[in-house]
């Protein structure tokens, strides 16, 4: 019955906003009648593998996100990071001198702080004993960061890793044109005044022009923003789909700031500031003002807008994994378990910032779980469209055939389980620190609503991808 | 200032009048005799008060504006400003790839008279004239080509919307067939963009992308190309560019969106300066000259536009119109629009493969010696996605030749027309070495290797030692008889001659030689490469300097003995240049190089004899032994400095000269009989080499005289000019000077044939 009624709503004209929404309710309606907790049978019981170790999250924290060129507008990357750091520390009280190794992801760094994740964690007070490198994927850099630890675990090289990730965009390092620097560079071999004098005689005032870091993706230099507006063309999503999306981000964000489910957040007393103890992007509106916007990307008709749109982010945060035997030696009770994850790449151009499309499915079958396997969905939110490009992509068994071989589709999430404390979109977007901040929520919403499985998936620039399963923690 | 921007704009026209790139008339042989029951052309549908109009013309790949395709276009039209509920349209092609390519150039080569022509023009000028007056608003949705009578009908439109995307150009190509944009373009152009951009655009014929043109004024709006989604790429893009056009369309006939454009300040004082008629007339006078300069006089085209826009510009709509009209029907008639239709048709031929599609397609090419023809030919595969193998014998001259790859990437840089990522990106596609590693991947190897019997001999050994069965061998050569070569194989059947022109991705032309034994699939994958090189390709066969290299040969011959008659290099130089020939004669010599120039006269001169005597042969012997080599060694006729322009003649070459010095005949020395000994001689060999059997056809023929060689294009190339000046009269030519020089004159039995039947034509 419920097939023939999917079948019905997904001939009608995928244009139409409507169609999109009653083409994911059928879905939506049938899991939820099996979406009753502990009721649902699974594919499989755990995803504990033998002779593999288990890997847990301890537990994990963030320090409040903000929009860039707020409280956070004066501190320094490690700062933020050290913020984060501090605060696992008290949470979980772990002794400093268990910590194997320490691994932070960033995007954008700070020339002074190139190796971020040791300047905080000595800052942080950590032992000065404890290694720490830094990875960058873009909006994937603290996934990495986490799998980066999940590896030295399970192959036996750690057993307590810290693994975080740090972004701030209120400032960004902004250099000397090359021409400039080649002859401050040279200045400094000068040997002679004459040398020095000929060299300065070379200066012309267009040298000053600064040199920004770039926006646009190198290798097709366009901005993030107008591939996600043409994905959204590519995939009919309309204007009011999008802004009908973001609504529903900043309102579920409020509400579960509100009912104080965000409990991942630590506050932070900024130095000379007040404390901060709440993110500051949510900010639910109504459609008729969003529908106002302008098009940031695509003028002056494209769909995209600062509205739908994630915002420049200030933000860090922190998780404490290890072996699970490390763990229940140690007293913890923790988390969740970290399961089978992949990452997967595809064309920077046309396919940008479909990841999530091009992972879940990847990641289901290593983990042997379907769809409906999954109790929470995470998904990084960099756009309203790129979100529902996504789920038209991995709704669309014309997509899976052409583009990733595969012989069906693997179907949308159903909202019901998706994003459902906010996302990007509303809580902010950190770059470097947004991966941990997935995980989190997941672990935390197993929990809440006593699910077993999460999907964590997110798309990154480069045309790079992410998907990871995470197992709730026994109760 | 604004003079001379548009006069360094004009500056590349002559190169634009000498190669056909993307000609806006489209030749279809389809006619519909039936009565016009139902629509074919042009479809139409609503979506709320917008009417979507559909252009598509049927059995084609492309949108040609015919009278069917007029007719149904004026009745749709009709019916759109006839219904109430329709406030604006849109005007969009059914096809992806080609808004409109253009008019249908049958339907004008069919006309007998300039009156004909005339009222076809008046007719296209009326349909756009109604359309540009039309008060519900039209928006044209452009995506592929929109070419001239296309470019023409979107002009006439109230918006224009293109897609970003290579494929969307937009031009007005009709001066490279000698003609002008004759349905209102030249009267709208003017207004649209500024006064210099329009003649840059008419007198050079380019085409334009589009995000240039939308800088430009000529389009309004622009639309990013969209990748894959719900539909294929190219499905969905278009179906987004008509929802974009549709809300533009609907802002229009609202009146939220406004008609008027923000210019930039250049622009501004652009149409200030040109509202000044003294400034006007300066710019007039001033691309005039160049044209003239540039033309020689030998193109009435372009002359004929500059008068059209004047008379419109200066003397109103309605005069413009008239000239615009009487001008397209006179260029139409005239024989050097015939010799540029003629190319056109000749290269759409040589855009295809005769032999069909090969078994295997060339994933791996290799290519030996990194020379200038080796690298060029790396070159121009590499940026076509083809995986390639440079090989040479040194690490000097391997490093040059990648060097020559990367510079002419990097160029492509700097104009914009390739960012710094996809240069990286195809010029990954180029591995150098030294050894003959990885060659058993090869699926063709071109060896471009000194042109040396023996050392051609030893690669082709060497080679064959180490590739796959199906791999095939074709040599890069100008000269050497390719059954020659093949002597060595072992498998002759996959050896084949690839003659390509220097420098490679310049010259469009390709020269490919089979043997009695090469194979058709092996001539298929020559052709395959060589079109996916995005070369124009003649298939000759196997011969002493096949066809282009045996027509030049007796030309140069009588270059030669012309300078031993006392004519000096300049001189000569500008006999020819103002016949048409864009590279004057003393100066090809130089640029070929004279050492290559005396081992092809002593090879060919062994072949064939007297025929191909006329000057002395001891002229290059003293010219190599002194070094005087042409501009590879700095001094040939001519002497040649880095970095200096202007030429100075090699003061050294008049004791040569002196010493070799052959009294002129006074009857056939004038400067028309020198130009003639020099073209009559190139035509008869040309048209020998069609009797014997190397060349297939005509129009072969024509297209690598015009694209290796450099014949004049306004004549069409050998055969067309024998058509069209007249065979007797050519004949008569060569009698006259056989009576003066002898055999060397004497003309073949296809000419006398020609001559004697007034009727046979090689272009009937």
């Amino acid at each position: 019955m419920t097939s023939i009624l999917t079948y019905t709503f997904k001939t009608l004209p995928s244009t139409s906003q409507w169609a999109f929404r009653f083409s994911i309710r059928p879905l939506s309606c049938s899991s939820q009648l099996q979406a009753a907790p502990a009721a649902q049978p699974k594919s499989k019981k755990t995803l504990a593998k033998p002779n593999l170790r288990n890997i847990v999250v301890v537990d994990g924290v963030r320090i409040p996100f903000l929009l860039s060129g707020t409280s956070y507008k004066d501190l320094m990357p490690h700062d933020l990071a050290r913020a984060a750091l501090s605060g696992l520390l008290q949470r979980t009280s772990v002794p400093k001198e268990v910590v194997d190794y320490i691994i932070f992801g960033t995007v954008i760094q700070e020339v002074k702080t190139s190796n971020v994740a040791r300047e905080a964690a000595l800052g942080a007070g950590f032992s000065d004993k404890t290694p720490a490198h830094t990875v960058t994927m873009a909006c994937i850099s603290s996934n990495q960061a986490m799998t980066t630890g999940v590896g030295l675990i399970a192959s036996g090289q750690s057993d307590v890793v810290v693994a975080g990730g740090v972004e701030l965009m209120s400032d960004i390092p902004i250099r000397h044109s090359r021409k400039m620097r080649k002859m401050m560079l040279d200045l400094n071999k000068a040997k002679t005044l004459g040398q020095r004098l000929s060299l300065i005689s070379k200066f012309r005032l267009n040298f000053l022009a600064p040199e920004l870091p770039a926006v646009a993706e190198f290798s097709t230099n366009e901005t993030m923003g107008h591939s996600a507006d043409r994905l959204a063309a590519a995939f009919a999503v309309s204007r009011l789909e999008q802004d009908e999306y973001a609504l529903r981000s900043h309102s579920l964000a409020k509400k579960a700031q509100d009912e104080g489910l965000l409990s991942d957040v630590v506050p932070f007393k900024v130095p000379g500031r007040d404390t901060v103890t709440k993110d500051n992007g949510i900010r639910p509106s109504s459609l008729e003002q969003m529908g106002k916007l302008k098009p940031a990307f695509v003028k002056p008709y494209g769909t995209v807008t600062a509205a739908n749109s994630s915002f420049l982010t200030d933000g860090a945060s922190a998780m404490l994994i290890m072996a699970e035997e490390k763990a229940l030696a140690m007293g913890y009770k923790p988390k969740a378990y970290l399961r089978d994850f992949v990452y997967v790449s595809q064309d920077p151009k046309d396919q940008l910032l479909l990841g999530p499309t091009y992972a879940t499915p990847k990641v289901l079958e290593k983990a042997g779980l379907t769809m409906n396997d999954i109790d929470a969905f995470e998904f990084h939110e960099a756009f309203s469209g790129q979100i529902l490009a996504n789920f038209k992509a991995m709704d669309s068994d014309w997509f899976a055939q052409n583009y990733m071989g595969r012989k069906a589709k693997v179907g949308a999430p159903p909202l019901e389980k998706f994003n459902n404390w906010g996302g990007s979109l509303s809580l902010g977007h950190p770059f470097g620190a947004t991966g941990c901040r997935l995980v989190m929520a997941a672990a935390h919403r197993l929990r809440k609503e006593g699910g077993q499985f999460g999907l964590v998936a997110a798309c990154a620039a480069g045309g790079q991808g992410h998907a990871m399963i995470v197992e709730a923690y026994p109760k | 200032m604004v003079a001379s921007r548009a006069i360094g704009i004009l500056r590349r026209f002559s190169n634009a009048s000498r190669t056909l790139r993307c000609p806006g008339y489209i030749c279809r042989n389809f006619t519909r005799s039936s009565a016009l029951l139902s629509r074919t052309h042009i479809n139409y549908g609503l979506k709320g008060d917008v009417a979507v109009v559909r252009i598509n013309s049927p059995n084609s790949k492309v949108n040609t504006l015919n009278k069917e395709l007029q007719a149904e276009f004026i009745e749709v039209m009709n019916e759109i400003w006839a219904n109430d509920q329709v406030r604006s349209a849109v005007l969009i092609s059914a096809k992806p790839g080609c808004f409109v390519a253009g008019a249908d150039i049958n339907m004008i080569a069919s006309c007998k008279t300039p009156e004909e022509v005339r009222e076809l023009s008046q007719e296209g000028q009326r349909m756009f004239e109604k359309l540009e007056k039309s008060t519900k608003p039209i928006v044209a949705a452009i995506s592929g080509s929109c070419l001239g009578g296309g470019l023409e009908l979107a002009i006439s439109c109230q918006y224009r919307i293109a897609t970003k995307d290579k494929k969307t150009v937009l031009g007005v190509p009709e001066v490279l067939l000698g003609l002008l944009p004759g349905a209102g373009g030249t009267q709208r152009l003017p207004k649209l963009v500024s006064i210099p951009s329009a003649f840059d655009m008419m007198l050079t014929g380019r085409n334009i992308r589009a995000d240039r043109a939308k800088r430009m004024g000529l389009v309004d709006q622009l639309v990013e190309p969209l990748g894959p989604g719900i539909k294929p790429p190219e499905e969905r893009t278009v179906e987004y560019l008509e929802e974009v056009a549709v809300t533009f369309a609907k802002g229009l006939a609202d009146k939220k969106i406004s008609l008027k454009r923000n210019k930039g300040l250049m622009e501004r004082l652009t149409s200030f300066a040109m509202s000044i008629p003294f400034v006007r007339e300066q710019v007039y006078k001033r691309v005039e000259e160049q044209v003239r300069k540039q033309t020689k006089g030998l193109y009435p085209a372009p002359l004929r536009i500059i008068d059209v826009v004047k008379t419109g510009l200066e003397q109103g709509k309605e005069a413009g119109y008239l000239a615009e009209s009487q001008k397209f029907g006179e260029l139409a008639m005239t024989k050097e629009s015939k010799a540029l239709i003629g190319l056109y048709h000749g290269q759409v031929v040589c855009k295809k493969n005769k032999f069909g599609t090969p078994q295997k397609e060339v994933k791996h090419l290799s290519v030996l010696g990194a020379g200038l023809m080796g690298a060029g030919i790396a070159q121009v595969s590499v940026d076509k996605g083809i995986k390639t193998t440079l090989k040479d014998a040194t690490l000097g001259g391997l490093s040059r030749g990648q060097q020559q790859v990367f510079k002419g990437l990097n160029d492509k840089v700097k104009k914009k027309a390739l960012t710094s990522f996809e240069r990286d990106f195809i010029f990954s596609n180029l591995t150098g070495q030294l050894d003959y590693q990885g060659f058993e991947k090869s699926d063709m190897v071109i060896e471009a290797v000194f042109e040396d019997l023996n050392l051609k001999h030893k690669v082709l050994k060497e080679v064959e030692a180490v590739i796959p069965e199906h791999c095939i061998f074709a040599s890069n050569t100008s000269a050497l008889p390719i059954n020659e070569i093949a002597a060595v194989s072992k498998r002759p059947e996959k050896v084949i001659g690839m003659h390509y022109f220097s420098p490679v991705d310049k010259m469009q032309l390709l020269e490919i030689i089979t043997t009695e034994k090469t194979s058709k699939d092996t001539s298929a994958s020559a052709v395959a490469v060589g079109l996916r090189q995005g070369k124009v390709i003649i298939v000759v066969k196997d011969g002493p300097g096949f066809y282009t290299t045996r027509c030049l040969a007796p030309m140069m011959s009588e270059v030669l003995r012309i300078l031993q008659e006392g004519v000096g290099p300049k001189k000569l130089d500008s006999l020819t240049t103002s016949f048409g020939f864009p590279v004057g004669a003393a100066t090809l010599v130089d640029e070929v190089g004279v050492d290559v120039a005396k081992h092809v006269s002593e090879d060919l001169g062994k072949a064939f004899g007297e025929r191909f005597g006329g000057g002395s042969p001891e002229l290059l012997k003293q010219m190599v032994s002194k070094g005087f080599l042409g501009r590879k060694s700095g001094k040939g006729f001519y002497v040649y400095q880095e970095g200096v322009k202007s030429k100075n003649l090699n003061s050294d070459m008049d004791s040569v000269l002196a010493g070799l010095q052959m009294p002129p005949k006074a009857e056939v020395s004038s400067d028309e009989d020198i130009q003639y000994r020099l073209v009559t001689r190139f035509v008869n060999e040309a048209a020998l080499c069609l009797q014997e059997g190397i060349l297939a056809t005509p129009a072969e023929g024509d297209i690598g005289a015009v694209f290796g060689l450099g014949f004049p294009p306004c004549l069409g190339g050998p055969f067309r000019f024998v058509d069209l000046f007249g065979a007797q009269k050519v004949v008569d030519r060569l009698r006259k000077y056989e009576a003066a020089y002898g055999k060397q004159f004497t003309p073949c039995q296809l000419l006398i044939d020609h001559a004697n039947s007034p009727n046979k034509k090689f272009y009937q």
